[in-house]
């Protein structure tokens, strides 16, 4: 019935570089201040939802992923962020929900540990947004997908983001359940990277 | 012929009764594939839905059924029925009929009780709403529960049933099968000859 099949970890990596390009002003801290490589922290929320006809849907989130992105200080545009997320620990509201999203009918947890995204290309969009486009892949097909980042706090340590994405769930093979079901997934992610 | 008569029955009925018979046979099978624990999740998903847009068919078509048998004459029996034979049929059917109609309502409400809460896309058109039943896990156990239960009775009932009609059409001989296949009441000028042809084991009845 769902499959969600985004990893859009690697969008908050652009996030950060835009975040960090943006242009200073008294609060804003230095591109320079923000550039660097950061590892994404296990406190970061991977939530994902799929509607349902008549309204209501299912909500999940993923427990374990990991990823690291890099903000480029001197061009936000060669940002990158690598993002790994392990279907196997999906969680939903209950275990059948689970099981059902872990078996072949979605992620096919057995035959594909890990849904991964590798960014391409980082397009600021606004002083604290930024657009990721990468290669997502599920269930052995990789498409190119794009998520929205939104800076929402940073200092010396750590910054984070929060990051948007509506994946089309059909074209990796998990059309299960449409159309009762959305084909549409959308993520609503918050990313706290922790600097390397 | 679209009513039933004193010796048959009509267009109405027969298809009423075949239509659900095939939407009872099918639900079953399906039923039954669909609870098998081995089955590939995603056609199980399938099968489950295939099933409640059937399911609410078989309902409205059992609803019509009870009626149409209520404001409905039923044919005569046919000739050399025993009193205890007509009875018993009688009650197989009235029981059928209502099972018909409990068992795909049980069905409802299994989907309105599930914690799972899908959706009832009927034939992926229009969404069919739950039933106002608690969602919880004892309440969509009591109602799978109720729901087997009235299927499995029902299966016994309709075995019976196509055995009884078996032995009527193969080892009677009489036309009990045969005018359900059959609309209308083909021995018009017979009626005054009824009561005598009723004395006599009659080969046929109602087709040559």
């Amino acid at each position: 019935m769902i499959a969600p099949r985004t990893l859009s970890l690697k969008a908050a990596l652009p996030l950060v570089l835009l975040a960090v390009a943006l242009p200073a002003d008294a609060k804003t801290p230095s591109l320079a201040d923000a550039a660097g490589s950061y590892s994404i922290a296990s406190s970061s929320r991977i939530q994902f939802n799929v509607g349902q006809t008549g309204g209501g849907g299912i909500a999940g989130n993923f427990a374990k992923f990991s990823g690291k992105f890099r903000i480029d200080g001197g061009n936000v545009s060669r940002s990158s962020v690598e993002f790994t997320l392990y279907p196997e620990s999906v969680r939903a509201r209950e275990r059948r929900i689970e099981d059902f999203l872990r078996s072949s009918a979605v992620f096919d947890a057995a035959n594909y540990q890990t849904v991964t995204f590798r960014s391409t290309s980082v397009t600021q969009t606004g002083p604290d947004r930024a657009t990721v486009e990468g290669a997502l892949t599920a269930r052995g097909k990789t498409r190119k997908e794009r998520f929205a980042v939104t800076l929402t706090d940073w200092n010396k340590g750590s910054i984070s983001f929060t990051i948007r994405g509506s994946i089309r769930r059909a074209p990796y093979g998990m059309d299960v359940g449409t159309p009762i079901y959305s084909n549409v997934v959308e993520f609503d992610m918050d990313i706290k990277g922790m600097r390397r | 012929m679209l009513r039933n008569s004193d010796h048959g029955f009509g267009t109405v009925t027969i298809v009423l009764h075949w239509t659900i018979a095939l939407l009872i046979l099918g639900l079953m099978l399906i039923g039954f594939v669909m609870r098998r624990t081995e089955i590939d999740p995603a056609l199980q998903f399938s099968l489950y839905q295939w099933h409640k847009s059937f399911g609410f068919t078989a309902l409205g078509a059992a609803l019509v059924r009870a009626i149409w048998w209520l404001v409905e004459r039923s044919p005569r029996p046919v000739p050399g029925l025993r009193p205890l034979e007509h009875v018993a049929a009688r009650e197989t059917h009235r029981i059928l009929i209502t099972l018909g109609f409990l068992t795909p309502l049980a069905g409802w409400a299994v989907a309105s009780a599930s914690t799972l809460n899908i959706p009832s896309f009927y034939f992926n058109i229009i969404v069919i709403p739950h039933l106002s039943l608690p969602q919880s896990d004892s309440s969509e156990a009591f109602w799978a529960f109720t729901h087997a239960l009235l299927a499995y009775a029902m299966l016994a009932l309709v075995v019976i049933h196509a055995a009884a009609a078996l032995y009527h059409q193969f080892i009677r001989g009489d036309a009990v099968l045969m005018r359900m296949l059959r609309a209308g009441s083909r021995p018009s000028h017979a009626e005054a000859a009824d009561l005598r042809e009723a004395m006599k084991p009659l080969p046929g009845g109602n087709d040559p």
